[in-house]
């Protein structure tokens, strides 16, 4: 068993680090998500924020909604933000006894996948001691659903709507943690809110590694995603069910799946509850699915392939 | 909202923690959540997938709201194991 | 020169003056991005890291953006943060030199000033620097090596001031300075350190504060929280005179916001920045030769506009010759042009002001043709020919 482990809620509960009154709009994924994983996290804390909606709707100057000391430079260098922390508190650590402290950093997809990946590259390739959060709600959210590297293929964005001729975003989704994971980090892992106990576990996991560590989570954004605010964990919960998400983790370069999903619920139960994708079920657009049904198969197929190489 | 005045530190840094709390969200809710505390197991399940957070433990265990912050998008409701949360107009 | 001044000099480029003056400084965190003619600077403060000479964070960063990311993000940490860049290299930190100096981190660049592509091209010119100037940084012009040195120091003093909180750029002329041996006065580590002891400040970030730093500010706050940067800036002129004081009693060296050279008399004023200030200072003591009385104003504060320290000076001129080594297309006049004609006209000066654009790319000028564009100038005062406005570019193949 895990030292720390996270085995029930109970133990959770108190140890917010974030304020209500925040701006975020009613059911939103990412504070769920962020939520979950600051209760979870090693203390003492600072939290990195790449531009992107959780830095706007958390900082409306002259007020915070965090309790933990936060940073946001711009949009595409959170991750060298971190970098500059880490740095600086180790070398005052060693000169002047300053404290060490935990660091994560949030990004969204587009600060992560996108505007942000080469930030990212090169502080997992230096290797500086933080843990890097994306949370995907699949397109660029803050500026109105545009289309991102992130989006997955058929998605109706404002940058990649359903046209008479083009149906959405053309291409799949960029497998961002494979990119990740080929950085041989201590520790990569997907996760989701749905999935309270695996995310938890998964930052504290992550934080147990002198060396950086990423978790890709994913944060339904009912805005953007047009479904019923009150869907929020549903949708998060079919995207898992449905393997759309797998749940997995790559430590020390094992991949092992966090949850198996035996037998999965059909990929259109996660589309229909989604106005961004339910267009993809119409008969006109079948071979659009019929794409996006063999990439969510071939990930997993592979996916499993590579856990089993590791058990 | 509650007006504060605040001296400009250097840089426009943030001195208050958690000072999001002199907004009162509560304003924007269309829909509001009730619980049937007859049914409420105290399970917290709730409380995990509140993005505010706007519910609170209670001390028997069970929970309440947080009418001020509490956005009212349901998924309490939604997600509640038994059952034991609606969501009612205002 | 001061009694003070050291019998020995130590042959350093200038490149190698400034990584010793910041290995001097005690500095915690570097990150920087190599970029020819800096380079050097950044090889040497590695050496200095990896052989346990300086005791900080080499962060070898992946960009330049990421260089100046870093440095403000350890800087808010409470670090003592250096970087280098040239050229290509400031531009790609264009965004990020705002943040630096709006979050009022004191962090100090050199910048060995490079053209701008394209064509690419590596050598001197100031478009770099002239590109970011209203980022909100204190800007520095160096005119040799022993001056790049010590404004290193003078630069973390000012910057860590709790008036000032503002990124200070010590400006280099690429190859003309950047890689100029000459002989540099050094101050001992002990003086270094107790001119610049370790840095503090009040806020900054850590756990035992929780504070947001870069909050999302809307009309309602963000042009207060702007407007601090200018507020802070314009304090620079009066603290950097007593930082220069502190150090002359250390050093015996002094260099002012401005370096004038026989101004008292002198009816046609020669302006410059960079290492052009000591073939201008050549040409003027030939003129003076002649008997025409030329002077000579070298703009070392360049942010902010030192009107003060200048206005002295050229109250008694009948006309200006402002050289520019970066052009301003378009604009009226090129980048200290436009400066010093502002000043003048807010001084209520109304003197004729020939501005040139020279150099750009690393193209030498000789004290030869500095003597020649003041003789133009001091021969059309005279005949009472009209003075030629606008912008002119001078030593182009014709």
């Amino acid at each position: 068993m895990l030292v720390g482990e996270v085995k029930s809620i109970k133990e959770l509960y108190g140890l917010d680090l974030i304020a209500p009154g925040h701006r975020a709009c009613a059911g939103c994924g990412a504070l769920v998500a962020v939520r979950q994983i600051l209760m979870a996290s090693k203390k003492p804390l600072i939290v990195v924020n790449a531009t992107s909606c959780l830095e706007v709707t958390s900082t409306p100057y002259p007020q915070t909604m965090w309790k933990v000391p936060w940073v946001h430079l711009l949009f595409e260098n959170a991750a060298t933000a971190a970098s500059g922390i880490e740095a600086a508190l180790k070398a005052l650590s060693r000169k002047y006894g300053r404290q060490e402290h935990y660091i994560i950093a949030f990004g969204g997809d587009g600060g992560t996948f996108d505007i942000g990946i080469q930030a990212l590259s090169g502080a997992l390739e230096r290797g500086h001691r933080f843990l890097y959060v994306c949370y995907d709600n699949e397109a660029y959210m803050n500026t109105g659903i545009q289309r991102s590297g992130a989006t997955p293929l058929g998605a109706a964005t404002t940058t990649s709507p359903v046209g008479s001729k083009i149906v959405g975003k053309v291409q799949n989704k960029k497998d961002l943690l494979e990119i990740v994971a080929a950085h041989r980090i201590p520790y990569a892992a997907t996760a989701s809110p749905s999935h309270w106990k695996d995310l938890t576990n998964k930052v504290r996991k992550a934080q147990s590694y002198d060396g950086p560590s990423f978790i890709h989570v994913i944060a339904p954004c009912n805005r953007g995603w047009y479904f019923d605010p009150s869907y929020t964990i549903k949708v998060a919960r079919l995207a898992v069910e449905t393997r759309y998400w797998p749940l997995y983790e790559v430590e020390n370069g094992r991949y092992r799946i966090t949850h198996s999903v035996p037998s999965p619920k059909p990929l259109e139960e996660f589309l229909k509850v989604q106005r961004r994708l339910s267009h993809m079920l119409l008969p006109e657009n079948a071979e659009v699915l019929e794409r996006l049904k063999a990439y969510v198969d071939e990930r997993w197929e592979r996916l499993q392939k590579l856990s089993a190489c590791f058990t | 909202m509650v007006k504060v005045e605040t001296a400009i530190l250097p840089g426009g840094v943030v001195s208050r923690p958690g000072s999001t709390t002199d907004y009162k969200t509560g304003t924007w809710r269309v829909k509001k959540p009730t619980v049937d505390l007859n049914k409420c197991t105290g399970c917290l399940i709730c409380w995990i997938y509140c993005p505010e957070p706007a519910i609170l433990k209670r001390h028997d265990g069970k929970i309440e709201f947080n009418y001020d912050y509490c956005k009212g998008c349901g998924i309490c409701a939604e997600e509640c194991p038994p059952k034991a949360i609606s969501m009612v107009e205002e | 020169m001061s009694l003070l001044q050291p019998k020995t000099l130590k042959p350093m480029s200038t490149s190698e003056a400034v990584a010793y003056a910041v290995k001097q400084t005690n500095v915690d965190v570097i990150a920087a991005y190599p970029i020819t003619p800096q380079t050097i600077i950044v090889e040497r403060l590695s050496e200095y890291v990896n052989n346990g000479e300086l005791d900080a964070e080499y962060v070898a960063v992946e960009s330049e953006h990421s260089a100046m990311s870093a440095c403000v993000a350890a800087s808010l940490t409470g670090a003592r943060v250096f970087t280098s860049t040239a050229s290509q290299g400031l531009a790609l930190m264009h965004e990020v030199l705002y943040i630096a100096s709006s979050l009022r981190c004191p962090i100090v660049m050199a910048i060995a000033n490079r053209a701008l592509s394209a064509p690419i091209n590596i050598h001197c010119d100031h478009s770099d620097v002239m590109g970011s100037r209203d980022a909100g940084w204190v800007h520095i012009f160096v005119e040799n090596g022993q001056q790049a040195y010590d404004r290193i120091f003078q630069a973390f003093r000012l910057a860590e001031d709790e008036d000032i909180l503002l990124p200070v750029g010590v400006n280099i002329d690429g190859f003309f300075l950047s890689h100029a041996v000459e002989g540099i006065a050094t101050i001992s580590d002990n003086e270094a350190a107790m001119f610049l002891p370790p840095r503090r400040t009040k806020y900054y970030v850590d756990s035992s504060m929780p504070m947001t730093f870069g909050a999302f500010a809307l009309p309602d706050w963000y042009f207060e929280i702007k407007e601090q940067v200018a507020s802070a800036i314009e304090k620079v002129p009066k603290k950097l005179a007593e930082v220069e004081k502190t150090y002359y009693q250390m050093t015996g060296r002094m260099y002012g916001h401005v370096g004038a050279y026989k101004t008292e008399d002198a009816e046609v004023g020669l302006v410059c920045a960079g290492s052009a200030a000591a073939t201008a200072k050549f040409a003027i003591s030939r003129l003076r030769e002649k008997g025409i009385k030329a002077g000579l104003l070298s703009i070392r504060l360049f942010r902010p506009f030192p009107v003060e320290s200048i206005l002295p000076h050229v109250k008694g001129m009948k006309a200006l010759v402002v050289m520019d080594r970066a052009m301003s297309p378009g604009a009226p006049s090129a980048p200290i042009g436009q400066d010093i004609k502002t000043m003048l006209y807010d001084a209520g000066i109304n003197i004729p002001v020939a501005n040139f654009v020279y150099g750009l790319g690393g193209r030498d000028i000789s004290a030869a043709e500095f003597e020649s564009i003041i003789l133009k100038m001091v021969e059309d005062l005279r005949s009472g020919r009209p003075i030629e406005r606008g912008v002119r570019y001078w030593g182009l193949r014709s």
